[in-house]
């Protein structure tokens, strides 16, 4: 600065400068938005190589479309979807109830429940899900009969190991325990998120311990859960692909027996497997939107809007910009 | 106000000797206080005196490490065996609590809940009443506390009056003998202060046992049938708010009336 400061102070006394004062005042006066050139090249750049992988994604034969309206719907095909999804179901469900048993021991004031449920957690966030199921799968090899008893005294019921383990339960049994693992952190997560206060305020209140968990605590507490949760359900669909390592035809399965007998069509039946799995996670984030929108009834003044308000309110926002664009 | 939430029979409550430590700081130093049935008493003391902890004592929130509280001569939290006191399970414990209201500074009403339900709760989950009986109640006792209306709302809609008024209603449906209040007003607008006091003051007319941890001197004074101050975990000095407040015995006392005043 060349000025001296109190130069700078007297400014404030001088007249405004007269050069390109606006004659109304400002209020009256339109603000017109900055141009943004660089957005509007980076826009037409993306667009550009957009379009250029679409074109090669229809035209490039490589991709073999007609192949693929062939496989897309076969009965082979959708039988493997079928147990992709019975899989992934039983998995999450079994692995969610896992996740929160093993969350409220590691919660626990015991310390042997924290200590068996850490080691638990410890172990089969180690192994690698494909060691497990091969694992389980020669698991009635190694015990040829399960028994519920007393270590070392008396069994009260005994399982023939090879009648129980069914293809679908080891893939089932194989991935709850996975899940279960990663589901425990995402529910303690959720728990220790619940504001102190609210556990003073029901237990001030004397609700029961079991009610205070299931109606005050665990409800506040979906609202982080299910973000991890449905990230780890997500992991969970496509790990389903690993079932077919110990004989079970699931979509990938499918797609991958029906690959060695029909070697040319290899493409076609993986690009029907993604856009499977594609429409799959679709499905999966469209009910993550609403479970997240009914956890968040409370948390916020006015629940996040559905997409066909978005698009009501959208189009009636669009309408009243052109009606005042036109206008002037 | 209606015959049905008028069914509260005030209780007696007495601190005999209470001691309270963490690690080797004393929040409480042997306090002894006798709050009789349908008596209005305020707890004043600077911050960090012991004053919430006391007030958390009473509905076991915290444990006295020596020391006992009992309400209508029912210890709370323990039972006497031999020459010893031994801890109640929790269950016995919540059980208890069903007795004692307990209105907190920053509400604590659960989120995910109406209004209707935060009131109806306790009612049905501690099996005093059924699920219409509670909400009939829940009704009449917003409508006391000035929010029929706003029943179907959650609690974030409110503004923090209304909910501190709603936290109220909800200590008033398990029909309470005592109701204990930790600082109602202190995280209030100035200008939703009065609505909450109000509220209080009508309960204090009603005959209910109220204990009260406030900085509000002004309202102490007129609602208050005894003041408690309390400093370094210890009660300095007690009584009516015509001597206590206005004729102070001990130095700091009146040392921390000058500032609060």
């Amino acid at each position: 600065m060349s000025e001296p400061p109190g130069a700078a102070v007297s400014l404030t006394d001088a007249p405004p400068p007269a050069s390109d004062a606006p004659s109304k005042p400002f209020a009256a006066q339109r603000v017109l938005p900055l141009r943004r050139p660089g957005r509007w090249i980076a826009t037409a750049v993306v667009l550009v190589l957009a379009a250029q992988f679409v074109h090669g994604l229809v035209t490039n034969p490589f991709y073999q479309w007609d192949r693929f309206g062939y496989w897309f719907l076969r009965p082979t095909i959708l039988d493997g979807l079928v147990v992709t999804l019975e899989v992934t179901a039983y998995s999450a469900v079994l692995g969610l109830l896992g996740g929160v048993l093993l969350a409220l021991a590691r919660l626990s004031k015991s310390p042997v429940l924290r200590a068996v449920s850490w080691v638990y957690i410890w172990t089969f966030r180690s192994i690698p899900l494909i060691v497990i199921l091969l694992f389980l799968y020669n698991f009635s090899a190694l015990y040829q009969t399960l028994s519920v008893g007393v270590p070392f005294g008396p069994a009260f019921f005994t399982f023939d190991e090879s009648r129980l383990a069914t293809d679908i339960v080891v893939a089932v049994v194989g991935l709850s325990l996975n899940q279960a693992a990663y589901a425990a952190e995402a529910v303690r997560g959720g728990i220790l998120s619940v504001d102190q206060g609210q556990h003073e305020a029901a237990a001030a209140l004397g609700l029961p311990k079991g009610y205070q968990f299931r109606k005050v605590v665990f409800p506040q507490a979906l609202r982080s859960i299910t973000p991890n949760y449905v990230n780890q359900l997500i992991d969970l669909v496509k790990a389903t692909s690993l079932v077919f390592y110990v004989s079970l035809l699931d979509l990938f399965g499918a797609a991958q027996t029906m690959g060695a007998t029909y070697p040319g069509d290899i493409v076609p039946l993986l690009l029907v497997v993604t856009v499977w799995y594609l429409i799959l996670t679709t499905v999966v984030s469209v009910v993550q939107f609403y479970v997240e929108r009914y956890f968040a009834r409370g948390a916020t003044r006015s629940l996040p809007p559905t997409p066909l308000q978005k698009l009501r309110t959208g189009v009636s926002d669009l309408r009243a910009r052109i009606r005042r664009e036109t206008a002037i | 106000m209606s015959t049905e939430t008028l069914q509260i029979v005030p209780a007696a409550v007495e601190v005999h000797d209470v001691h309270k430590w963490y690690g080797a700081h004393r929040v409480l130093d042997g306090v002894d206080l006798t709050v009789r049935a349908g008596e209005v008493t305020v707890i004043l003391g600077p911050s960090g005196s012991g004053k919430s902890t006391l007030l958390r004592v009473v509905n076991h929130l915290e444990k006295p490490e020596i020391g006992y509280v009992s309400v209508n001569g029912e210890l709370i939290g323990v039972r006497k065996q031999g020459d010893h006191l031994k801890e109640l399970s929790e269950r016995a414990i919540l059980a208890q609590r069903s007795n004692i209201g307990f209105v907190f500074q920053n509400f604590n009403l659960f989120p995910h809940l109406t209004v209707l339900e935060n009131v109806a709760a306790a009612p049905v989950a501690t099996g005093k009443l059924d699920r219409d009986e509670a909400q009939k109640l829940a009704r009449e006792l917003l409508d006391r506390v000035g929010l029929a209306d706003k029943e179907s709302a959650y609690p974030r809609q409110l503004s923090g009056g209304q909910q501190q008024r709603v936290a109220i209603a909800r200590a008033l449906a398990l029909r309470p003998g005592v109701i204990l209040f930790d600082e109602p007003t202190s995280a209030l607008d100035p200008e939703l202060v009065g609505e909450v006091l109000a509220v209080i003051k009508d309960l204090a007319k009603s005959g209910t046992t109220l204990v009260i941890v406030t900085h509000e001197i002004g309202f102490a004074r007129e609602i208050a049938d005894r003041v408690v101050f309390i400093d370094g975990g210890k009660i300095v000095e007690q009584g009516p708010p015509s001597e206590v407040l206005d004729k102070p015995q001990h130095e700091r006392t009146r040392d921390f009336l000058s500032k609060v005043l």
